[in-house]
């Protein structure tokens, strides 16, 4: 068994045929003090595994939710090297399995040699690349992956059968299926072909499949549930936070959406 | 990545296609005007003191500067592929204006995002865009400038990409679009060698061109780089001064980074953040620049400088006075730093500024700027 928590959080949920729910939160937003008391309380509402969004200037592959909440970080000082000393200062506490989602150029910036080990001795689980393909910065995943944190690759609908195998065989941890064409941000709807593009997929990989873009309420999760391993939530629970910035009950504000939601995905 | 490799895919299929090729070089000469002339400007020659001046007129071309070349090829080739809608970023507003004018002559939707910034100090090509049918969406985020514009043209191809082709309108973003951009615009560089052999029966000392995205450069530079005695010069725009720190001139500091899937020099801050760049050029402003402009730099076989918004105004004021010729303000970078080369070279020396475009556009900017009383305050 592996010992990174990625891994051991799927594995239990598949000995107790259950479900995952991943919430994403904006590092820094409003203050990664907050941010990390969001962490906890999301461990305490029921989520499997939290994704922790690194804040950019231009994050092209965000909606317009995800980008002010990146702004608000950003103002008020968020850097890649505060939040791994963030995921330090969470794993003083918690076990529960960590994923930073970042645009490449921060981490380039930081040090692509640098990063693996520093992520890793932080206590990070996992690292996404929103606006980075895989084949472009292979090295670096090796060195990542060798390092105990578990790249997690992008899969769209849009994707053909052998780029599903080569995702598949480079992700660890799990593949993140894009639910939809388009950027993050709450939908009304799930999309149309959504249950036909998880099948294609689940047909080419037996890795688990967590499915995020889009889905913003508890019936959502619950039908994206049937389908997926786990589901990821973001933008919703990014905008609960914005509605609650400045009040005190800001925590249990997004706290009790996640317990919500915990409920629907079951 | 799935579009960009069915893009990479049709780009390589058309570039052997003979009747695709014609039909590009027929469309350029019969509708944008091409060839463009290099034109001799004799009194900007006799007042530098310097060698003998061509400029390469992509000023003349339809819609008013070299942004059409490249959207010509483009949207024929986003025909071919059967898309009905383009999309496109603009900064200056000039390669909207060409893409939305080609999006009429072929019968495609049309929406080009530009920043709010760009669309207030660019505002007669928003209303050029409008009038061509095209749909001009505000970008409110970020520098709300050209980079940000990007960022919204390209969160509109992943929504849309089934239907739609992305317009890119400089040597920039991810393969195969800096090369596809390059060959699009190397006919400028193309038909200069050709001109100035008939011209001079020999090659040009220097070749002077601004550098924002990097499209007009590239286009020129390109056919000359394996001619060794042509120096090649690039400006960006130096805005308020380098070390102001407000200003484009990403070779200034050299930082690499990886900006709108591609790696090249970007202005960046020390967390790998985006900074904000400032020109009183909209066409100069954006904190990338193309990746073979950094290759080339970093080969030692272009030079890049930068000139300040203060001189870019003389360089523009010196066209307009010696040649009879009001440039758009990033050509007028070009000539600022051109004005203090050329005294440099000898008399029977001769050298080619790339004058991207016409001014039109740039004319409030350049009266309050330079002072120039407006209709009744004379």
């Amino acid at each position: 068994m592996s010992e990174n928590r990625i891994d051991r959080a799927f594995a239990r949920l598949k000995a107790q045929g259950r479900k995952g729910l991943i919430p994403f939160l904006a590092a820094g937003d409003p203050s990664l003090e907050v941010t990390e008391a969001l962490v906890h309380e999301f461990e305490a509402r029921g989520a499997d595994v939290v994704e922790i969004g690194v804040p950019f200037s231009d994050p092209l592959a965000d909606g317009v939710v995800n980008q002010r909440a990146y702004q608000r970080a950003l103002a008020a000082g968020a850097s890649l090297g505060r939040i791994l000393g963030l995921v330090a200062s969470i794993r003083k506490h918690s076990e529960i399995p960590l994923v930073l989602m970042s645009y490449v150029n921060p981490i380039h910036r930081f040090g692509l040699e640098r990063f693996p080990a520093a992520a890793r001795e932080a206590g990070v689980d996992g690292l996404i690349l929103s606006d980075c393909p895989p084949e472009e910065i292979d090295g670096f995943l090796d060195v990542l992956g060798s390092a105990g944190v578990h790249p997690v690759l992008l899969v769209a609908p849009t994707s053909p059968a052998r780029r599903i195998t080569l995702i598949s065989a480079r992700s660890r941890g799990y593949i993140y299926y894009v639910s939809l064409r388009g950027v993050t941000g709450p939908r009304d709807q799930l999309p149309p072909d959504l249950t036909d593009g998880i099948r294609r997929i689940r047909a080419l990989t037996e890795r688990p499949l967590a499915v995020g873009f889009g889905i913003s309420t508890p019936t959502q999760a619950a039908a994206v549930a049937e389908l997926a391993d786990a589901v990821v939530v973001g933008s919703a629970i990014v905008a609960r936070v914005e509605a609650s910035l400045g009040r005190p009950d800001l925590v249990t504000q997004a706290g009790d959406f996640v317990a919500d939601l915990r409920t629907a995905v079951g | 990545m799935t579009a960009l490799e069915a893009l990479d895919q049709a780009y390589e299929a058309v570039r052997q296609d003979p009747a695709f090729q014609e039909e590009v070089t027929y469309t350029l000469r019969q509708y944008v005007g091409r060839p463009t002339p290099l034109y001799l400007a004799r009194r900007l020659s006799e007042r530098l003191r310097g060698p003998r001046i061509y400029l390469k007129r992509e000023d003349l071309c339809h819609t008013g500067a070299h942004k059409i070349n490249n959207t010509v090829g483009q949207i024929l080739l986003a025909r071919r592929m059967g898309k009905r809608r383009v999309i496109a970023e603009t900064g200056a507003g000039q390669h909207g204006v060409a893409t939305a004018t080609v999006a009429a002559l072929l019968g495609l939707t049309c929406e080009v995002y530009m920043g709010t910034e760009d669309m207030r100090r660019q505002a007669l090509n928003v209303v050029r865009m409008r009038l061509l049918g095209a749909k001009v969406t505000g970008v409110d985020s970020g520098s709300r400038t050209l980079k940000d514009a990007i960022n919204e043209a390209m969160r509109d191809w992943v929504t849309n990409v089934e239907t739609t082709h992305y317009v890119l309108g400089s040597v920039l973003g991810a393969h195969p679009y800096p090369r596809m951009v390059r060959d699009f615009q190397a006919i400028i560089g193309q038909e200069a060698r050709r001109q100035i052999l008939e011209a001079e029966a020999r090659l040009p000392e220097c070749l002077i061109a601004c550098v924002g995205g990097g499209s007009n450069a590239m286009g020129l530079f390109h056919a000359f780089l394996d001619d060794p005695g042509v120096r090649m010069i690039g400006v960006e725009a130096g805005g308020l001064g380098i070390a102001s720190g407000q200003h484009a001139a990403r070779f200034a500091e050299r930082t690499v980074g990886i900006l709108h899937g591609t790696r090249s020099y970007v202005l960046q801050d020390a967390d790998g953040q985006i900074r904000i760049t400032h020109s009183i050029s909209a066409g100069l402003d954006y904190s990338g620049v193309g990746p073979e402009h950094s290759y080339y730099h970093d080969q030692g076989r272009i030079e890049y400088t930068s000139v300040t918004d203060a001189e870019a105004l003389e360089g523009f004021r010196l066209l307009c006075e010696t040649e009879g010729i009001i440039p758009a303000l990033e050509a007028a970078h070009a000539a600022a730093y051109l004005a203090k080369v050329a005294p440099q070279l000898g008399r029977r020396e001769c050298m080619i500024l790339n004058l991207s475009g016409r001014g039109d556009k740039d004319v409030e900017v350049a009266a309050r700027a330079l002072r120039v009383p407006m209709g009744e305050e004379a």
